[in-house]
Parts: structure tokens; sequence; C-alpha cells
């Protein structure tokens, strides 16, 4: 198996995340790199991959990637449409999900993420969105993906605010190598094709805790690269 | 029951009322905003899931005091810059904000759909997110949030279509709108057409004349969002937006050609 084409940080990103989604797994995604991975998987070794997007649509199947959680081809081709009560109180909180998604603006080394201020909270430098479903989209999906990329200004010692708990963080996905959790703070355990340990620290705001297993990532495979491309975003041309 | 949606503004949105404006990321009532915007309310308690374009334009035209919500964003595109110019600067005013997660601005709904003061949920553990409270479950002891029911004077939704007496049905992503119309004092649904009667559609959501105030017909109402079966998402817009909405003048200047100098359909 050898990788012919060259491919882009994200899609390295995306493939990685992808590949560790086993068949059959019921996935909570939000908007851009996770709903990427997770339409990867299905279309590659895990067409049974349940895609749950939290505007309602359960078992959502979209041919082009949407650009908003509430497009309406997520409707079409889903399973069954439910309420957003329902989906946050009988789907998430009921334990029915296996994997969540999540992004931030900060991330520490315990996982805990920030999506909601740059700044103090009442004084804030960047108004951020905030935290939307993440609160409990942390403490509800047996694990939790976070797919980042990583630089001292995103992954820091200290968070300005908590978002949500980083104790189900299973893994971090950077655009740099992987990051799994061992002994309850995040260890990189795998870096991306050409890149380094110190790299992958100069790009961490604390003392990376580095495996003495470290590996490098296999790289996307051709098939993996054709699936990925002929997935394309709403709107793109 | 069928107003003109001037009329129905008018008569249901006060200022310094709680107002819902629902619909998440589907069949979102950006033409019932439009009309706020026109007819100069003040002082509004401004409640939503997510906050989007809409929100970002009655902030803007400085028609809020306060924001209850828990995701404020461009779907897709990033910030909403007329929320964070008010957040950050206090342009046009200060804007107060309670700020909740998704599961406990849905259990807050629900439990003002149900007439309860509270919803309870297992949330909020760990943010710094105020956890609105506490209480311990009767049975097992079990600590749980609780969250005050949101209970608007006005909920505003839009739907696919009303039929003669005033029954709503809308498909679809149906979102919080159910809730929001049972939880609010008054409520307002504008629809995409009125028809003879309401044939079945797959997934439906029907609400009864008897709960909501008024109707009023509004195509397009939902557009630059969509309303199911009938328009598509404007994502072109969308992702306009985030140019015009970074710009105060060109914000304004936007919302006088587009919204101030139009009347409502």
């Amino acid at each position: 198996m050898s990788a012919t084409a060259t491919y882009t940080r994200e899609e390295m990103m995306a493939v990685e995340a992808a590949r560790r989604l086993a068949d059959g797994t019921v996935c909570f995604v939000g908007i851009g790199l996770p709903s990427l991975a997770a339409n990867l998987a299905r279309h590659t070794h895990a067409p049974g991959c349940v895609l749950i997007y939290e505007s309602g649509t359960i078992g959502a199947k979209p041919t082009e990637l949407p650009l908003s959680i509430g497009d309406g081809e997520l409707a079409e081709t889903a399973d069954a449409v439910v309420s957003v009560p329902e989906m946050f109180a009988y789907w998430l909180q009921g334990g029915r999900i296996d994997v969540g998604f999540l992004g931030a603006a900060q991330i520490d080394r315990h996982g805990n993420l920030n999506s909601t201020v740059i700044g103090p909270y009442d004084r804030p430098k960047v108004r951020l969105p905030g935290g939307g479903g993440a609160p409990e989209i942390a403490t509800s999906c047996r694990d939790v993906f976070v797919m980042l990329k990583q630089s001292p200004r995103t992954f820091v010692e200290r968070l300005d605010f908590r978002t949500s708990v980083g104790e189900r963080v299973r893994v971090v996905v950077t655009d740099v190598g992987i990051l799994e959790r061992r002994d309850g703070e995040l260890t990189l355990t795998r870096v991306h094709p050409g890149v380094t340990a110190e790299e992958a620290q100069a790009a961490t705001g604390w003392d990376l805790a580095v495996a003495d297993d470290l590996v490098e990532t296999e790289p996307p495979t051709r098939d993996e690269l054709l699936a990925l491309r002929s997935l394309r975003t709403k709107g793109d041309s | 029951m069928f107003a003109s949606l001037r009329d129905a503004v008018e008569e249901l949105v006060r200022d310094g009322d709680t107002v819902a404006l629902e619909g998440f990321t589907h069949l979102i009532p950006y033409a019932a905003g439009h009309e706020i915007v026109r007819q100069g309310r003040r002082d509004l308690t401004l409640v939503r899931m997510t906050p989007d374009l809409i929100y970002d334009q009655l902030i803007g035209m400085g028609c809020a005091r306060k924001l209850v919500f828990s995701w404020g964003g461009n779907p897709g595109v990033g910030s909403l810059h007329r929320l964070r110019d008010a957040v950050e600067r206090e342009w046009p005013q200060r804007l107060e904000l309670e700020e909740h997660s998704h599961a406990g601005m849905a259990a807050a709904y629900a439990a003002g759909a149900a007439n309860l003061p509270f919803g309870v949920l297992r949330g909020y553990r760990g943010t710094d997110l105020k956890p609105p409270a506490t209480i311990a479950c009767p049975f097992t002891g079990e600590e749980l949030a609780a969250v005050r029911a949101h209970r608007p004077d006005v909920g505003i939704v839009h739907a696919q279509r009303a039929d003669r007496e005033g029954n709503i049905q809308l498909w679809g992503i149906v979102g919080v709108q159910k809730e929001t119309v049972l939880a609010s004092a008054r409520s307002l649904v504008t629809v995409e057409e009125i028809v003879e009667e309401l044939d079945p559609r797959p997934g439906a959501v029907v609400i009864p004349h008897w709960v909501v105030d008024a109707v009023a017909l509004a195509p397009r109402g939902a557009y630059p969002s969509y309303a199911h079966g009938y328009y598509e998402r404007d994502n072109e817009f969308y992702i306009l937006w985030d140019e015009i909405s970074r710009d105060r003048d060109a914000f304004r200047a936007w919302m006088e050609e587009h919204v101030l100098q139009t009347v409502a359909a």
C-alpha cells in the first residue's frame, strides 16, 4: 500500500479520524472536519456508521457535505428526524451515542475545551459562538474525538474558559499528529509523515508528553483520497 | 387569527418583551424578524438556541437588551459580527448575555411547554457556564441540573403551511418550534402558504389553531434559510453576510436598503 498522491494536512486529519470509526459506530457529528471524517468512514470501511447531526437527523446519508447542520439533504436522507428536545434528551442524554466529535478554540492537556471566549468572560477580547451542544456531548457520549489544528495559541496551558470537560476525550486528531489519553493526560502517540516530535512540541503550549512507542501515521491511501475528494461541500463550485 | 405580518407584529410584540423567534437551522422566521426591526421595537430580551443572522440584525439595529442563547454563530461560516460588536464594544448598546448549553435550552423550552417551573437534565457538568441550579433526584439522590422554564411573552415560528382554520403544519427539521409556541404567552406563526386541507406529510408536526394567536402569510419568509419542500438554503448569502456584517456602515446600509426601505408581504 503506497501513497502516490500528495495530500493536505486537513485531508490527513479527516482520513486518520475516519480510520478510528468502526463500522456501526453511532457518531454525533458537527460541521466541517468531523462531518468530513464521518462521511469518509461511511464511504470506505464503515458503511454502517450512523451519522447523527444535532439538528435532529438520525442516520443521515448526505451525498454532498452540508454547509450547516440543518441542510435539507440531511433530513431527506435520514432514517428519522426528531425534535431538538428529543435529540438532546432521548438520544444524547439517553446514552445512545458512541462517539461525539468536538472542535474548539482552545484545548488543555486534559482535553478540556474552550469554545466560548478569548479573554475574560465579561470583557472578552473575542466573543466566540459558544458551546452549543458541547457541554453535554462531552459528558454523555461514550468517547469524545477532538479535531483541531495544533498551535501554541490553541493548545494552551490554561484555558480562558472551560466550555466542556475533558474526561471522555479519548483522541485528539491534529494537523501534526495524534494525541491520546494516557494516565489522564493527552500524550503524543503518532506524528503525521514528515513531522517530528520536536515540531509537535513547538506547536503545543504545554510540556507535551510523548509516548515511548511514538509511531508515524500511515499516509492516506489512494482509495481514501479518492473517496475523500468525491465528497464535496455544498456551495463549492 | 389571520393577520398581515405588520398587524400581527404590531399587536403581539411590545417594547421590553421577551421574544423567542425559533428555528433550528431550518424555517428561521426572517420575515417576522425584519418586521420587528421595521417597527423599531426596543429593549427586547431575545431567546433562541442558535441565534444566527436574523438575531445579528436585530442586535445590530438596537432592538435587544439581552440575549438568552446557547450557540451564536453563522453556521458553517464563523462568527456573528454584530453580536461580537455588541458584546466586545457595546455597539450599538450593551447586550446582556444569559448563556446555556443546547441541552439546557431544549429542556427549558420543554418545561415551558409542559407548564412546569423548571426543566431537569444531566447537564452543565464541569463547564464554566454558570450552572443554572441543581436539584437532587428524590428517588436516587443523584444531583441533576435544573433550568428555569422558558416562558416567552411572544413565540414566533415559521412553518410551511396553514389551513383555512389556522392549523399549522411543518416538516423536515422541526427543531424546537412546537415547544416555543406552547411555552409562550402569545404566539405568531408565519407560513409559506395557506391551503384548503393539510394532507399528511411524513414526520410533520401539526400545531392546532387554538394554541396560536396569529397566522400571517409570508411567502419565502424563512429566506435566506430554507423551507423544506419550497426553497433551499441560500448558502451563498450566509457566506456574504460575513462580509456585510463586519463593518458597521456596510451593515447599516444593507439593513436600510433591504429591510427598512421594504414592506412586509
